[in-house]
């Protein structure tokens, strides 16, 4: 019994800090896609240069953590306002056929390029010393990492939401999301927001790729492994919504990580599962109001 | 003796908090040119998708012919006998004016399914299509684009389109939007020629329009109707001047 | 693209049968190279059924290696396992196969739209790669399946090492393939996908069955996709997990959109110049290659969204207009 409750403890700890992780990777991802209905399928390439931007400079550079995460938030939200100003603007009107086929080419070009300059391997995690211990809490031990993710993750969470509710910035996504024609017909410079917004979102993936190195790992094929868990949480949560791809992304990582524990015949037959079920159910996710 | 080709019962629809349509109770009698008016927001395109079914009511009936056909489908109704266009041309856009047209015959010819013989085989679809081009002067443009017309004759292709479907009830919503004054002209003289058995409804906001073409006008204001008569009560009636306030238009 | 419809010739034009002297041609000419025309071939066939669904219908899907998958792995378990060797039953096996697949994931998919149907084609894609990937005794898992042993057509022709006799089962298949989807792509039915295509609330409006449809094309662009399967496994003997998951799929979308998408000849010239392209550089350059594709993809849908076939077009009128 004890040993049940161990383990369902453990299953329940390594899912959230997953599932947080997850959440912080795509949050970004139903903003956008709420805000301006273009399909990122490349949103994971973010997260991918992210946790490059981490490993090399924990490993090559030998930077202090806290910078390593900074600067991955950092240069990828910078580069991905270079690639909407560059690529991504001319498809805003396009097809969903052309958007889904550029996206796809941009995932093609980032896998080349990151085997190209980092090689095919999984890429070490440097991580410092105070991170690898473990973590008393509550008479257990947990890995100081992971509570070093779901502390952060959390923090990063509430300071978005405090964003999205509170500040200006905020009221006018919400505002956009609802009904773009009106926004801007009240003045909302929605194209102005929108590249704002991509550049957030765009850097939380990145900021979310490097914190999750060491449990997403970092290889050259992470957008196309990892695509599906990210629009699951972006469709089972509701398009354009904050909380629902949180519900979202918790129920993918307690599930997969209980799954993957469990039923490890089974893998993730049962999310895929879950996730068609639930979509029937509810197309406009469990959260959403639009598709 | 007139009979009721389209009814509505009651008819309401709300989205949350928000009511756009409110006991609605409407007829439209067989052969008679109806129009309904109101004030943009008053829920006219609205209370047309419910009567086609494009838009399920939050309660009330929707009657074809003397049935229910409330919990019908678009396609349902079509067969039934009911036709419609749209406020924005929706037209097949890369295809041609013949096929736009044809398209809609097949599916009344029951032939729209047919997987095996090529569709130019079916020579009695695109006759009747190339015909129907013929009443609104469009046979040359057959085989242009309709994308490639002027937005005058892509209104008449939208017209045209419903007419294949041969229907009983024609629901034509603002015929003549978007249509430069001079070429409006054309709209109201192929709306003339409609067969006198068919019941149609407009909604417009032209009133020259409206009141040449209409027997008998409903006025729609937030959702509830205001009044229903003949042009010229409505024309008179102060509350429905007071409703169109700033609305008059050329 | 306005050359199907009610207006049209369903003529076969001498042009049509160029490919078909083409690939005859292959056959004698280039005897070394007939496993490699056999692929191209296979992929043809899959690519005419994904241009059906996309092209045609306008439904985006990721996962169409689904029913690919499907029948090559029915034909693959029935060979190796059932023992039933027989290439032309296996064949139709892996219809009806592909078929049920595609009539129960095309009635779900296809009353949801937008971000949701496409979600759903990858996880249904997804979902059949997991089984086939853990269903080990069944599927060979990981290492595939091997011991598929194919027994002559018509108990005549063999399936020998330099592929002769697959070349021309897939030949034959592709071209009757070829023809049925031509057929319907010129009926009345082909030209409601186009309305659908084009305007599905408009196809509503006229009264056609609009879902009916759609389930209809899903349902047989899901059973091409499954001979085409099938071929590929009873060509290698052998079926693995690259026939299922997101890269096959997204390879195929390539192929056709570098083709032309939405015209039947697309599905011909993209496999083609692709597969070419692909087995002269990959294996030199393979981070090159990725990266060029997905640059090429990115350059035809910001340039040349008709793809060869277009830009073919646009040059043919252009010199039409000079002379």
């Amino acid at each position: 019994m004890d040993a049940l409750l161990s383990s369902l403890v453990s299953i329940a700890f390594h899912g959230v800090a997953y599932g947080m992780v997850l959440y912080v990777i795509s949050v970004g991802l139903s903003v956008t896609m709420g805000l301006m209905g273009f399909v990122n399928l490349a949103h994971g390439v973010f997260a991918m240069a992210g946790g490059y931007i981490l490993t090399s400079s924990l490993g090559r550079f030998a930077l202090p953590f806290p910078v390593a995460v900074g600067l991955a938030f950092l240069l990828v939200a910078i580069g991905s306002m270079a690639l909407e100003r560059g690529l991504y603007r001319h498809f805003y009107g396009a097809g969903e056929l052309e958007q889904v086929l550029f996206t796809i080419g941009l995932i093609f070009m980032a896998v080349a390029i990151a085997q190209l300059v980092f090689g095919t391997l999984q890429q070490p995690v440097a991580l410092p010393p105070w991170l690898k211990g473990q973590f008393p809490l509550l008479g257990r031990d947990f890995p100081a990492y992971r509570v070093f993710l779901i502390v952060v993750s959390g923090a990063m969470i509430a300071a978005l939401w405090f964003g999205v509710e509170r500040t200006l910035w905020g009221a006018m996504v919400r505002a956009a999301v609802d009904n773009r024609a009106m926004a801007q017909s009240i003045g909302i410079n929605t194209r102005q927001l929108f590249a704002l917004t991509f550049a957030l979102g765009s850097g939380l993936a990145g900021l979310g790729g490097a914190l999750g190195a060491e449990i997403i790992a970092v290889q050259p094929t992470y957008p196309f492994e990892h695509l599906i868990y990210f629009l699951t949480v972006v469709s089972v949560g509701g398009l354009g919504s904050l909380r629902g791809p949180f519900v979202a992304a918790l129920f993918i990582g307690v599930s997969d990580t209980a799954c993957k524990y469990w039923l490890p015949q089974f893998g993730a037959f049962f999310i895929y599962a879950a996730t068609i079920a639930i979509l029937l159910w509810r197309p406009t996710g469990l959260f959403g109001t639009r598709v | 003796m007139t009979h009721t080709a389209l009814e509505t019962r009651a008819l309401c629809k709300s989205f949350g908090a928000l009511t756009v349509a409110d006991q609605i109770d409407f007829r439209l009698e067989t052969g008679i040119r109806h129009a309904l008016i109101g004030p943009n927001g008053a829920g006219k395109t609205t209370f047309v998708n419910m009567l086609t079914g494009r838009l399920a009511p939050s309660s009330g009936q929707v009657l074809l012919d003397g049935g229910d056909v409330t919990r019908l489908s678009q396609e349902a109704r079509v067969k039934r006998g009911l036709g419609r266009t749209f406020q924005i041309n929706t037209l097949f856009r890369g295809m041609t004016v013949l096929d736009n047209v044809a398209l809609g015959v097949a599916e009344r010819q029951r032939v729209g399914g047919r997987p095996w013989r090529p569709a130019s085989a079916y020579a009695h679809v695109r006759d009747e299509a190339v015909d129907l081009l013929r009443t609104f002067g469009l046979e040359t443009d057959a085989r242009r684009r309709v994308v490639d017309l002027p937005y005058g004759k892509q209104r008449l292709v939208e017209i045209a389109i419903a007419l294949g479907l041969q229907p009983t009830v024609l629901l034509l919503d603002e015929p003549a939007a978007g249509v430069p004054s001079l070429e409006s002209g054309r709209i109201l003289d192929a709306l003339a020629q409609l067969p006198a058995h068919i019941a149609i409804m407009i909604i417009e906001h032209d009133m020259d329009l409206v009141f040449r073409f209409a027997q008998r006008i409903t006025v729609l204001v937030q959702g509830q109707v205001l009044r229903e008569g003949p042009p010229a009560e409505i024309a008179d009636d102060p509350r429905v001047h007071q409703a169109y306030l700033g609305e008059r238009r050329g | 693209m306005s050359e199907t419809g009610y207006a049209a010739s369903p003529r076969i034009r001498w042009t049509e049968w160029l490919p078909w002297l083409a690939g005859v041609a292959v056959f004698f000419l280039l005897p070394e190279y007939l496993l490699f025309g056999a692929r191209i071939l296979t992929y043809i066939l899959f690519a005419l059924s994904l241009d059906l669904i996309v092209g045609y219908a306008g439904i985006i899907t990721l996962g169409h290696s689904a029913f690919f998958g499907a029948g090559a792995y029915v034909a693959g378990i029935l060979a190796a396992k059932v023992k039933l060797t027989d290439p032309i039953v296996l064949l139709v096996a892996a219809t009806v196969a592909a078929g049920v697949l595609g009539v129960t994931t095309g009635a779900v998919i296809l009353r949801t739209r937008g971000l949701t149907q496409l979600m759903l084609t990858l996880a249904i894609a997804a979902l059949c790669l997991e089984v086939a990937n853990k269903a080990t005794p069944i599927t060979g898992g990981a290492d595939g399946l091997s011991g598929v042993t194919i027994a002559p057509i018509f108990g005549l022709f063999r399936f020998d090492l330099f592929g002769k006799t697959a070349y021309l089962l897939c030949l034959v298949t592709l071209l009757a393939g070829w023809w049925l989807v031509r057929r319907l792509i010129y009926s009345p039915f082909g030209a409601t996908l186009t309305g659908i295509r084009e305007n599905s609330d408009r196809m509503h409006a006229i009264g056609a069955p609009v879902y009916r449809r759609l389930l209809a094309v899903y349902t047989i662009s899901a059973m091409i996709a499954g001979v085409a399967g099938a071929l590929s496994t009873e060509t290698n003997q052998f079926v693995g997990l690259n026939v299922l998951g997101f890269e096959p799929s997204g390879e195929l979308l390539v192929m056709l959109i570098l083709g032309g998408v939405g015209r039947l000849y697309g599905a011909f010239v993209g496999p083609v110049v692709f597969l070419i392209a692909q087995d002269a550089l990959a294996k030199q350059f393979p981070q090159f290659w990725y990266l060029g594709i997905g640059l090429m993809l990115v350059l035809v849908v910001l340039f040349a969204r008709g793809g060869l076939l277009g830009l073919a077009d646009a040059l043919a009128a252009r010199v039409r207009r000079s002379v």
